[in-house]
């Protein structure tokens, strides 16, 4: 009993280091516009609910592809991450930065309810069957372990962009210092909108390896929305690696959590910690201590 | 926050106490109106459903104002789902397992929403958390909230809701459960007006003045004297437990309770989308927030029916971006500094 009883346990530790993956790369998008814009998009979840629905469209019902289907979705997200600086981020730059958490969130209930409107509430799933893999007495979720290669691959992707090209380097640049890289002659415009649009596509990436996993409906993004944002400041806002590391922490925590209890006590316990970590270091896990 | 004038000072004059008078006497009077006057051509009860709109708003507007009471000095809370969601399964709970009388039972579930504001407040303000920070620690708060409520099904009914048990005929002063609308007309009024008295009482504070310099630097305020744990903790801690306050409220009026519409992000949301619409730096303007949110919601429903679900919150959405952007402070805010500017001339 003790044997198979761990070997459960390895289970959802693995499966924990998977969906951190997932949950890495989701983050990662949202970083990446905090530390260059300095405004924390709420309604970055409803973007890939809205990839995760140009998928299930083109690849469900109109029957193209999943390949050529997924580079759809990811040009629409960076379409929509485009669209959103430029039509409700961009008017209210100078504002308070609380009013661009609104303005985003205002966008969450339009993107929301948008969907409803056309889609309707219904569950909607891919329909595509991915085998389950076994590896001795382990059991893992293909879809997973495709999740979680993609993920990697899309976060070793950004580094190159961030380190080799040179409007990564520009993005990096204006992220350390916004009012001395515009005197350096860094158009900021120009670097924000190519991040939005970065940003964007990262969560339509996210929405490829979230549609395989789970059922799309216009209150998905509800339910890892706050997850993802809990992950970013816990790993410091605008901190890439700080927000990788939280995001296996935390779904280490929401796996083993979920293990021994049921899924909701692993979510509560990964907020709570959130909630002690912050009062211990208000800058992130990766801060030095003041 | 710069710009934090005080646009319903004395420009207005004796005017305003007469015009707020006059109001006050109708909502005072409208219930007593006579039910059977077949004003719409029918001899049912025409104002069945203006008073539940009514109760609806002020109930609402109760939970908008207290969020506004901190969230005009940029303390942006996105927690207060959680302050709503805990007064109100607190007391219901206690009602159906604990067989305690809400009289009981909201002092302990406000007392609960007290220390949980504390317990989340506390170490935010003793540790500099502000801004963006803040909100999503309290954004956290929400969710934990919402995520025990649906863990906990087997006691809470999970996403599926809870209902007090009835009690008697359905009209109690034991149970706080009134099956005749009117009364709860008048205890949400009175509520309501209670939440604006407070928020007057505020408004008029020296905590007013010491939060106002806190949101603009609160190094300089703590250097000058400004016990600034302190000042955010007391405005905090009120406003959760007007908030959960609220929540009762709205338990005890629907009967019915579910995380969505109680608790969560979306409902922490809701509520400061409400404030920002209708004004986050006047007395009126979560009341105006939540007058406008509810009609808007509940025309469009009456208008078009359920066959076109989210077209409100669609229309709301829009709106809210678009307030943000070209209105910051709000329709009422926005209205009465046109209205001064016109008097300056």
């Amino acid at each position: 009993m003790e044997q198979i009883f761990d070997i459960y346990l390895l289970e959802a530790l693995i499966n924990g280091l998977l969906f951190g993956g997932v949950l890495a790369l989701l983050s990662l998008g949202l970083n990446l516009i905090f530390g260059v814009i300095d405004v924390v998009w709420i309604c970055y979840a409803e973007i890939v609910m809205f990839g995760m629905y140009a998928i299930y469209w083109l690849h469900a019902v109109y029957g193209i592809p999943i390949v050529p289907a997924a580079l759809l979705a990811i040009a629409l997200t960076g379409a929509m991450g485009f669209l959103v600086h430029y039509l409700v981020i961009s008017p209210i730059l100078g504002s308070p930065p609380i009013n661009q958490l609104l303005a985003t969130g205002g966008l969450l209930f339009f993107l929301q309810s948008f969907a409803t409107l056309l889609w309707g509430i219904e569950f909607r799933n891919l329909g595509l069957r991915l085998p389950v893999l076994q590896w001795g007495e382990l059991y893992f979720s293909y879809a997973r372990l495709l999740a979680f290669g993609i993920a990697v691959i899309g976060m070793i992707a950004i580094y190159l962009f961030l380190t080799r090209t040179y409007i990564g380097t520009a993005i990096r640049a204006i992220s350390q210092d916004r009012e001395i890289m515009t005197l350096m002659g860094v158009d900021s415009r120009r670097v924000y909108l190519v991040t939005s649009v970065v940003g964007g596509s990262l969560a339509g990436l996210a929405a490829c390896l979230l549609v395989l996993q789970y059922d799309v409906h216009p209150f998905v993004g509800l339910s890892f929305g706050p997850i993802t944002f809990v992950i970013c400041v816990l790993g410091g806002l605008g901190n890439m690696i700080g927000g990788f590391i939280a995001a296996f922490i935390l779904s280490e925590i929401i796996s083993i959590g979920g293990f021994y209890a049921e899924l909701e006590w692993g979510y509560v316990l990964a907020f709570a910690v959130f909630i002690v970590v912050m009062f211990i270091r208000p800058e992130g896990i990766l801060s030095k201590k003041s | 926050m710069t710009s934090v004038t005080l646009v319903n000072g004395s420009k207005w004059g004796e005017r305003r106490y007469l015009a707020g008078a006059i109001v006050a006497l109708v909502l005072i009077v409208l219930p007593t109106l006579n039910r059977e006057l077949p004003v719409f051509g029918t001899g049912a009860d025409w104002l069945a459903y203006p008073m539940h709109i009514m109760v609806l708003i002020m109930i609402w507007s109760l939970a908008y104002t207290s969020w506004s009471l901190m969230g005009r000095f940029g303390l942006v809370s996105l927690g207060h789902g959680a302050f709503m969601g805990i007064g109100a399964y607190g007391t219901a709970l206690l009602w159906n397992y604990a067989g305690l009388t809400p009289w009981i039972g909201i002092p302990i579930s406000l007392a609960l929403v007290a220390a949980v504001a504390f317990i989340v407040g506390y170490p935010c303000f003793r540790f500099r958390i502000v801004g963006h920070y803040f909100a999503l620690v309290t954004l956290a708060l929400s969710e934990i909230v919402r995520q025990v409520i649906m863990a906990t099904r087997d006691y809470t009914g999970g996403s599926l809701g809870f209902t007090p048990t009835p009690y008697g005929d359905g009209f109690s002063l034991y149970a706080l459960q009134f099956s005749d609308r009117t009364v709860f007309y008048y205890v949400a009024l009175a509520s309501w007006a209670f939440g604006l008295w407070i928020w007057w009482r505020v408004d008029r504070s020296m905590d007013r003045f010491a939060l106002e310099a806190i949101s603009e630097d609160e190094d300089a305020s703590a250097a000058a004297g400004i016990w600034v744990t302190r000042e955010k903790l007391k405005i905090t801690i009120l406003s959760a437990v007007m908030t959960g306050f609220a929540g009762i409220l709205y338990m005890q009026y629907q009967q019915f309770i579910s995380p969505d519409t109680v608790s969560g992000i979306a409902i922490s949301l809701q509520i400061v989308f409400a404030v920002v619409a209708g004004g986050i730096y006047v007395m009126f303007g979560p009341t105006v927030g939540a007058i406008i949110t509810i009609l808007l919601a509940e025309s469009l429903r009456v208008a078009i029916g359920v066959s076109m679900v989210g077209l409100d919150t669609t229309i709301y959405g829009i709106l809210l971006v678009l307030f943000i952007i070209f209105l910051p402070k709000g329709v009422l805010g926005g209205i009465l500094d046109w209205l001064s500017r016109r008097k300056a001339g």
